[in-house]
C-alpha cells in the first residue's frame, strides 16, 4: 500500500499515512487531487478506481472517507477488507467511533493504524492482539487516557 | 534551576494542549489562518523551553498542523529531541511526528541513528515497537544499512510483538539496502513457521511481496507455502499465498497440478457466492466469465462443477434473471461442446424446459436443435465418454414436437434416421423414432400441397428404408415403436400410391399442443356448477350387499343376522349435514390440506380452463443466428438493447418534462439503472402457482393463550398449569408453569421431526421425560404441512418467581421438499415475565382490608405520566394484561388484587388525576412487586 487517507465529506483531511517517502509538495498535490476525485463520485459507483499509476480503494463510513492507494498488482478486495478492519479497530477502541474521536484524538488513531499496518503491510490480522498492544502501550503513558466521549465542544 | 522547573510546570497549565488547539481551530472558522499562525508562534515559544513535556505537547500540535498542510520542517530537530526522551509518553509522540514529517531529504535523520539503535535494544518492548513503526516510515538507505543487523537480531526476539514488526520492516530494509537480503533470508524463512500466527502472516506478507518482484528465487519455498496453504485458516494469509503461487506457477508448471485440489475447494466457495450475486444486469457478464473458465478448465470434475453452477445460476427462481432466452439456449448449446461431461441430462432437461415454457423461443430453439442433430457425430465422436449425448434426447424431442418451426424438416428427418443413431443409448433411440414420425407428418403436410406427388412418396420410402434398422434394436421400446411406425408408414405409402391425400390424417396423430402443467394446477380449475365432489357417484355400498357375498356356512347353518335397516335413500338434508360435518372435521385436522378460499373465489365467476395462469409473452428481439450460436454476441446485443431502452426512456422523460415545463427542471437521474428497469426480452411461462411474496422457509412463532404480552423476540404467553392454590402455596405445584406453543408453518414446505429444546437456567428447567439427559430436546408430537398450525405444551419447573427470566432455546426441524430435505434450526427466547406468575384471584373488600392491616406487606409505588384513557379502560388493561381483579372502585380510585402461583399477595391502589396515574402497591415479596410494577409501567409506555 502506498498511502492511506481519511477525509471528511467537506474535504477536510483527518488522517494521512504515507508508506513511501514523498515530498511535502507532492503529498499536498496528490491529496487535493484525490479528494476531489473521490468526493465527486456518486454513492452507487464502484469503490475502486484507477488513478495515475495507482489503484484507489475507498469506502465511506458516515461522513468519513477511508481511502487507500495501492499498486497495480495489489488486490482491491483485500484492501477494502483492510479498511474495514481498521474501522472495526477504531470502533472497538473508541467505542462506536465518530469523526470527532479521530479529530480530537488523532494521535491515537495513528497509533492504532501503526499497530495494524506497518510499512503498508498488514502487521497483525487479529483484532484482539492489535488492541492488546495499544492498551499495553497506553498503560505506559503517563497521562492515563481512557477511551470515551469527552466533551468535544 | 529548581525555580525554572516550577515556572515551567506553571506555564504548562496555561499551554494549549492538542484538544484546545483543535477546538480553537473549529471555533475560528472564518480566520483560521490567522488563528493558526498565532498558535505556531506559541508553539515556537514552547519549543524553546527546557521542559520536555511542554516540548512534546508542542510537537504533538505540530503534527496536527502538518496534516492540515502547514510546513513544520523547521521543527525537525525538536522532533528528534522529543524522540530521544526516556519517557514512553513523549517518545511515542516524537516518533509519530517523525514518521509523519520526515522524508529522505530531512537532514536531521542522520542524527537519529544512534537513538533508534538504543530504542531498538530497549528492555521495554513498546519502546522498540514505536521505534520500528517510526522507522518503517522514514527509513533511508543509510539507516537501513546501519540498522539492518539490529533489526535482524530482533527477528528472533522473545516477544512475538517485536518479531512481527521486525519481520515486516525487513521488507523496507531490503528495498533500501538490497545487500541485507542474502544474510537475512534464512531467518525470514524460519519465520514462516513461527508459532505465533501474527509473525507467520507477517513473514508470508514479506516473502510474497519479495517474490512478486523476483519469483525465480523463491521457487524453493513452494512446498513450504503449499503446506501453509492447506493448513492455514487465516483468509488474509491464504490470499497472499495464492497470489504468490500465481507468480510461481508460470515458472514451474508442475505446481499447477498440485494446486488444483486446494484451489478448487476455494473456488467452490466463491462459486457459491456467485449464486447469490447474480441479477438481471450482471447475469450475462458473470456467465460469460464462467464460460471462459469452462474453456480453460483442466480436469473434468472442475469443469462439470462449473457447468452445473452455470445452469444453477441461470435457472434459479424460474429463470428470474434471464432477460434473453436466445442467449441462454446458445449457452446451453455451447456447453454441449464440452468433452466428457457427466451432465448431459442436466443440459437436456434445461433445453426441454425452456423450449416448452418460453413459447417465443421455440423457433430459435428448434433451429439450434436441428443443427445439433445434424452435427450429432461431433457429440458422440467418442462413445466412451458419451454423457453429453443425452442432449440429443432433448434435441430430437424439440425438433419433433415443434417441427412446424423447422426450416428444412427433411434434412432433420434424415439426420434422425442415420444408421449411426443405432449406436445411441436405447431411450434416446426411442425418442428419435417417435419424433421421426412427427417430423414425417410435418414433411408430408408440406409436400402434399405441391403438384409433384413423388416427393411425398420418396419421404415415405426413406422411412421404410431406414426404420427396419430400429426394428432390429435390442431395446424393446425402440423395437416396439419402430415396428408400429413402420407398419403405419407402409400403409400410408399404399394410400399415396392411390393418390389419396393422407397428410391431414397423419398430422392428426400428433395434433394438440403439450402444455406444461404445474404440480398444483388442479387446484386452479374451478368446480363446474352443479358438480358436487362430495356427493356419492354411486349409491354407497350397503352392508347387506356385502353380506350376500359372504361364503355360505359350511358346517352349521348360522342364525340369520339381524341386518340393520338399509339407508340407500339418504335425503338431501342428511347429505348436507354429513358434508358439513366432514368439512368441520377437515377444518380441524391439521393434516388435511385445505383449499385456499382466495383461489376459488377468483375463478368462481368465470369458469374455464383458460384461466390457468399463463404469462403472455412479449418478444422484442427477432433474431436469427445461422449455424452454431455464440452466446457472446448476445451480451453485446443485450447491451445495445438496454441502451436503446434507456434512450427511449430518457426521451419519454424529456417529453414529459417538456410538457411540464413548469419552473425548476427536475434533476435528471443519470445513475445506474435499477434492476426493475431491465425488461426481459422474453418471458417465461410460470405455470407454478404464484410465488409467495417471501419464499423463505421461515416460519413458526410462539404465542400463548391466556395473556398477551408482546415481547421483542417472540410472542409468548404462559399460564400456570393448576387452578387455585391455597394460601400457603404448595411449592410442589407452585413451581410449575405450562408453556403452550403454537407452531405455524409459514413456508411452502413440509416440516417434520421438530425438536424443541431450551437451555435450562438454575432457576427454570424444562421438564423432560424420565431417562433423558438435561440437554435433550423434546420431540414435538406432530408434523406440519404448509400453512398449518398446531399447539404443543411444555412444562417448566420454576424455583423462584420473583424475577422475570429469559430462556434461550432452539427449535430444530427438517424442511422437506419434493426432492430434498434440509435440516434447519430456529433460535428463540422464552420470556417469563413476573406477570405470568400471577393468577387472577377474586378478593372481597373486607379480606383485602384485613390483608393490608396485617402489616406483613411491604409497599412500593409507581407513577405513570401521560396516560390518556378513561379510568375503566386503564383498570381493564391492568386486569387483562397483568391478571388483577378489581376489589373496589370509588370514583377515580380503585383497589386491585392478585396472587402469585406461590401464594404471594399483590395489592394495588390505583388513583388517577388528569393524565397522571399513581399506583401504590403492597406485596409480601418486594422484588416480585418491583418487577410487576415495572411490567405494568412497560404496558402503559407502549400505548
Amino acid at each position: 500500500m502506498r498511502f492511506m487517507l481519511l477525509f471528511s465529506r467537506q474535504g477536510k483531511l483527518r488522517l494521512q499515512k504515507w508508506y513511501t517517502a514523498t515530498a511535502e509538495r507532492d503529498k499536498k498535490k496528490m491529496v487535493r487531487e484525490l479528494m476531489q476525485t473521490v468526493l465527486a463520485r456518486k454513492p452507487k459507483m464502484c469503490s475502486f478506481l484507477e488513478w495515475r499509476d495507482l489503484k484507489i480503494v475507498y469506502k465511506r463510513y458516515a461522513s468519513l472517507y477511508f481511502c487507500c492507494a495501492i499498486e497495480e498488482q495489489d488486490n482491491e478486495l483485500i484492501t477494502l477488507e483492510v479498511i474495514h478492519r481498521f474501522v472495526e479497530l477504531l470502533d472497538k477502541y473508541f467505542g462506536s467511533v465518530c469523526e470527532l474521536d479521530i479529530i480530537f484524538n488523532f494521535e491515537k488513531a495513528y497509533f492504532i493504524l501503526d499497530e495494524f499496518l506497518m510499512g503498508g503491510e498488514i502487521q497483525d490480522t487479529s483484532k484482539k492482539s492489535v488492541l492488546k498492544a495499544i492498551e499495553q502501550a497506553d498503560l505506559l503513558q503517563e497521562v492515563t487516557w481512557t477511551p470515551g466521549k469527552n466533551c468535544y465542544v | 534551576m529548581a525555580l525554572k522547573i516550577v515556572k515551567g510546570s506553571i506555564d504548562r497549565m496555561f499551554d494549549k494542549n492538542l484538544q484546545d488547539l483543535v477546538r480553537g481551530i473549529r471555533n475560528h472558522k472564518e480566520d483560521e489562518a490567522k488563528y493558526i499562525s498565532t498558535c505556531i508562534d506559541e508553539i515556537k515559544q514552547e519549543l524553546k523551553q527546557d521542559n520536555i513535556a511542554v516540548k512534546a505537547n508542542a510537537v504533538c500540535k505540530l503534527t496536527y498542523l502538518q496534516m492540515l498542510g502547514y510546513d513544520v520542517s523547521w521543527a525537525a530537530f525538536n522532533i528528534v529531541e522529543v524522540m530521544s526522551s526516556s519517557k514512553f509518553t513523549y517518545k511515542r509522540i516524537g516518533y509519530l511526528a517523525a514518521s509523519q514529517c520526515f522524508h529522505e531529504s530531512t537532514d536531521v535523520i542522520m542524527l537519529t541513528t544512534n537513538q533508534i539503535r538504543k530504542d531498538l535494544s530497549s528492555p521495554n518492548q513498546y519502546d522498540t515497537g514505536v521505534a520500528l513503526t517510526g522507522l518503517s516510515c522514514f527509513v533511508t538507505p543509510d539507516l537501513a544499512r546501519d540498522l539492518a543487523n539490529d533489526i535482524m537480531t530482533l527477528m528472533s526476539h522473545t516477544k512475538p510483538y517485536i518479531r512481527k514488526k521486525a519481520v515486516l520492516i525487513m521488507y523496507k530494509v531490503f528495498l533500501k539496502y538490497p545487500e541485507s537480503l542474502r544474510p537475512a533470508f534464512p531467518r525470514l524463512k524460519e519465520k514462516l513457521e513461527d508459532p505465533d500466527p501474527g509473525v507467520q502472516s507477517a513473514a508470508v506478507n514479506v516473502i510474497c511481496e519479495l517474490a512478486r518482484r523476483n519469483p525465480k528465487n523463491y521457487l524453493s519455498l513452494a512446498p513450504l507455502f503449499f503446506k501453509l496453504m492447506t493448513s492455514s485458516t487465516n483468509n488474509w494469509v491464504l490470499i497472499k499465498i495464492i497470489k504468490l503461487f500465481g507468480a510461481l506457477t508460470p515458472l514451474e508448471p508442475r505446481l499447477g497440478k498440485k494446486l488444483i485440489e486446494p484451489l478448487t475447494n476455494l473456488i467452490h466457495r466463491a462459486l457459491d457466492l456467485l449464486y447469490g450475486m447474480v441479477s438481471k444486469k450482471n447475469l450475462m457478464e458473470i456467465v460469460k466469465k464462467l464460460m471462459l473458465h469452462v474453456d480453460k478448465a483442466e480436469g473434468t470434475t472442475y469443469r462439470d462443477e462449473l457447468l452445473t453452477k452455470i445452469i444453477d445460476i441461470c435457472s434459479q427462481s424460474n429463470y428470474q434473471y434471464i432477460t434473453n432466452f436466445e442467449w441462454y439456449i446458445s449457452i446451453l448449446v455451447e456447453l454441449t461442446r464440452l468433452e466428457g461431461t457427466r451432465h448431459g441430462h442436466l443440459i437436456a432437461s434445461q433445453m426441454l424446459d425452456v423450449a416448452i415454457r418460453v413459447k417465443a423461443i421455440r423457433a430459435f430453439a428448434v433451429a439450434q436443435m436441428a443443427t445439433l442433430l445434424d452435427n450429432a457425430h461431433l457429440l458422440t465422436g467418442n462413445m466412451q465418454r458419451n454423457g453429453i449425448c443425452e442432449v440429443l434426447y432433448a434435441a430430437a424431442w424439440i425438433c419433433g414436437e415443434f417441427s412446424e418451426h423447422l426450416e428444412n424438416p427433411i434434412q432433420t428427418l434424415e439426420a434422425m434416421l442415420r444408421p449411426k443413431v443405432a449406436t445411441l443409448p436405447g431411450h434416446i433411440q426411442a425418442v428419435y423414432v417417435q419424433n421421426a414420425a412427427k417430423l414425417f407428418a410435418t414433411v408430408l403436410k408440406g409436400q402434399e400441397g405441391n403438384t409433384d406427388s413423388t416427393a411425398a412418396q420418396e419421404t415415405s420410402q426413406l422411412m421404410i428404408d431406414r426404420l427396419p434398422l430400429f426394428v432390429q434394436s435390442a431395446n424393446l421400446e425402440v423395437q416396439e415403436r419402430a415396428s408400429c411406425i413402420l407398419q403405419l408408414v407402409k400403409y400410408i405409402q399404399k394410400l399415396q400410391q392411390k393418390d389419396v391425400e393422407v397428410a391431414e390424417e397423419v398430422s392428426a396423430l400428433f395434433a394438440g399442443e403439450l402444455n406444461p402443467v404445474a404440480p398444483k394446477a388442479q387446484k386452479k380449475v374451478p368446480v363446474p356448477e352443479g358438480l358436487d365432489l362430495d356427493a356419492w357417484i354411486n349409491e354407497p355400498p350397503s352392508e347387506s350387499e356385502s353380506e350376500d357375498e359372504q361364503p355360505k356356512a359350511i358346517f352349521a347353518k348360522e342364525e340369520p343376522k339381524h341386518s340393520r335397516p338399509r339407508h340407500t335413500e339418504v335425503d338431501e338434508k342428511e347429505l348436507a349435514r354429513r358434508r358439513e360435518a366432514r368439512k368441520q372435521e377437515q377444518a380441524n385436522n391439521p393434516f388435511y390440506i385445505k383449499a385456499s378460499p382466495s383461489s376459488q373465489k377468483v375463478y368462481q365467476d368465470t369458469p374455464g380452463v383458460e384461466h390457468i395462469p399463463v404469462v403472455q409473452i412479449d418478444l422484442s428481439v427477432p433474431l436469427k443466428v445461422p449455424g452454431m450460436p455464440m452466446s457472446d454476441q448476445y451480451v453485446k446485443l443485450e447491451e445495445e438493447r438496454r441502451q436503446k431502452e434507456r434512450a427511449e426512456k430518457k426521451k419519454k422523460e424529456k417529453k414529459k418534462r417538456k410538457e411540464k415545463r413548469s419552473g425548476r427542471g427536475k434533476k435528471q437521474d443519470s445513475g445506474p439503472e435499477s434492476e426493475e428497469d431491465i425488461t426481459p426480452a422474453h418471458m417465461v411461462d410460470i405455470v407454478t402457482e404464484e410465488m409467495p411474496e417471501n419464499a423463505l422457509p421461515i416460519l413458526i412463532l410462539f404465542y400463548f393463550l391466556s395473556v398477551n404480552i408482546l415481547l421483542t423476540e417472540m410472542i409468548a404467553f404462559f399460564w400456570p398449569s393448576f387452578k387455585v392454590c391455597d394460601i400457603q402455596g404448595n411449592l410442589q405445584d407452585g413451581s410449575q408453569v405450562v408453556v403452550s406453543v403454537i407452531f405455524e408453518n409459514k413456508c411452502d414446505s413440509f416440516l417434520k421431526s421438530m425438536e424443541f429444546n431450551v437451555l435450562d437456567s438454575l432457576n427454570s428447567k424444562l421438564q423432560r421425560p424420565e431417562g433423558s439427559g438435561p440437554h435433550d430436546g423434546l420431540t414435538v408430537p406432530f408434523q406440519l404441512p404448509p400453512g398449518v398450525s398446531n399447539e404443543a405444551r411444555f412444562v417448566f419447573t420454576v424455583q423462584s418467581i420473583v424475577m422475570p427470566q429469559k430462556l434461550k432455546g432452539t427449535l430444530t426441524f427438517i424442511v422437506k421438499n419434493e426432492d430434498s430435505s434440509t435440516h434447519e434450526k430456529l433460535d428463540f427466547k422464552l420470556h417469563f415475565t413476573c406477570t405470568s406468575y400471577l393468577i387472577t384471584t377474586p378478593c372481597y373488600s373486607d379480606a383485602f382490608a384485613k390483608l393490608l392491616e396485617s402489616g406483613d406487606l411491604k409497599g412500593s409505588s409507581v407513577r405513570l405520566e401521560g396516560v390518556n384513557m378513561p379510568f375503566h379502560h386503564l383498570l381493564a388493561r391492568i386486569c387483562f394484561h397483568h391478571h388483577f381483579s378489581v376489589v373496589e372502585r370509588i370514583d377515580s380510585c380503585a383497589s386491585m388484587y392478585s396472587r402469585s402461583i406461590q401464594g404471594h399477595h399483590v395489592c394495588l391502589l390505583v388513583k388517577t388525576s388528569g393524565q397522571t396515574v399513581s399506583i401504590d402497591a403492597k406485596c409480601d415479596e418486594p422484588t416480585l412487586l418491583g418487577n410487576v410494577l415495572d411490567e405494568i409501567k412497560q404496558t402503559f409506555s407502549q400505548c
